[in-house]
């Protein structure tokens, strides 16, 4: 290790900073910069739902009403909860305690493993149902019942924003338990101190950014079919 | 990045709020408001943005500058859903002339 190196390490100030609160500042930008490309990223799917919604709304009503809202209720539940642990490890590395933040890192990984989990079976539910477009697509009984009035291709749309919307969500929790994963690894080795632990709170933001997606993914895809 | 460390409880009274709020929305799909359905629930899962945002995400002790950052983000994805959906929805305000329509193929002069 060089001199640097040990200094960096114990300061935690990479060089090209003047100050622990520039390099904070620095660090904060640039997650929520990319968090704003990733809000536009969505917005294009938010914005097609939108526009399909309002065309075929008899169509998107039949289709929410075959998802299990407590399902989805339940889920929603666990990733809030995934969210909670996720901030109390932040806060335990800005407080300097290691086993607290490995303990709340991996309480998040198991809680949005249970999500994932729950979404691998809804997903093999459509399968059993024939809801499935394209690949798998021939509604029958109660599931045909509440998909006719609105056109089967219409519903088959709905279907298709279901799996677009809630699979790219999807992808985007497999790559946060990745960074998870190497979060927990540095952790255990005692990387970060209440000076430096900016990779716990840049993967925290990505993780509660993630939890807002599906915020606003749960009512727009299961709430709106009109169950009373 | 804040240096600001909040308590313990004030994550556990928001994620408690979340969780109410989740029953809530779930709930209320389960009655009849007419109309107000959508709204209802858009404005639920917007609050429950706010709280996580605010808190889990520190965006309260956040500099002006990252403010400004989120700001410019959210009027994009305005324009980006109010503007596409003026089109969609103004399109049949004017007739289409009927060399245009899909039945009659343009004729080129």
């Amino acid at each position: 290790m060089t001199d640097e190196e040990v200094l960096t390490h114990e300061t935690g100030l990479a060089h090209q900073f003047e100050d622990l609160e520039q390099q904070q500042e620095a660090d904060s930008l640039g997650i929520w910069l990319f968090l704003v490309t990733e809000i536009m990223f969505f917005g294009g799917l938010f914005a097609a739902y939108a526009i399909y919604r309002w065309l075929y709304f008899a169509a998107f009503e039949g289709g929410s009403r075959i998802l299990d809202a407590r399902i989805g209720a339940a889920n929603t539940v666990v990733l809030l909860g995934s969210s909670l642990t996720m901030a109390l490890s932040v806060r335990s590395a800005q407080t300097g305690n290691r086993r607290a933040t490995v303990w709340f890192l991996v309480a998040t990984m198991i809680l949005g493993g249970a999500f994932l989990g729950v979404k691998a079976y809804e997903y093999n539910q459509k399968f059993v149902e024939h809801v499935v477009p394209s690949l798998d697509w021939a509604p029958e009984g109660e599931a045909l019942a509440h998909l006719a009035p609105g056109g089967l291709d219409h519903a088959q749309l709905y279907f298709f924003f279901y799996f677009a919307m809630t699979g790219l969500h999807a992808i985007h929790m497999v790559i946060g338990m990745g960074l998870l994963l190497w979060l927990v690894l540095r952790a255990r080795k005692g990387a970060f101190t209440p000076h430096y632990f900016a990779p716990v709170e840049v993967v925290g933001l990505y993780w509660h950014f993630v939890d807002i997606v599906w915020i606003f993914l749960f009512p727009l895809l299961y709430l709106i079919g009109g169950r009373y | 990045m804040s240096q600001q460390i909040e308590p313990q409880k004030t994550y556990i009274i928001v994620f408690l709020c979340l969780i109410g709020l989740t029953l809530l929305t779930t709930g209320v799909a389960f009655v009849d408001l007419g109309a107000l359905n959508t709204p209802v629930a858009l404005l639920i899962a917007f609050c429950k943005m706010l709280l996580v945002i605010f808190f889990f995400m520190h965006l309260r002790h956040s500099s002006a500058l990252v403010r400004i950052v989120l700001l410019a983000g959210f009027f994009w994805l305005a324009l980006l859903i109010v503007l596409t959906s003026t089109d969609y929805r103004t399109r049949s305000w004017t007739p289409v002339p009927a060399a245009w329509s899909s039945s009659a193929p343009p004729t080129h002069p």
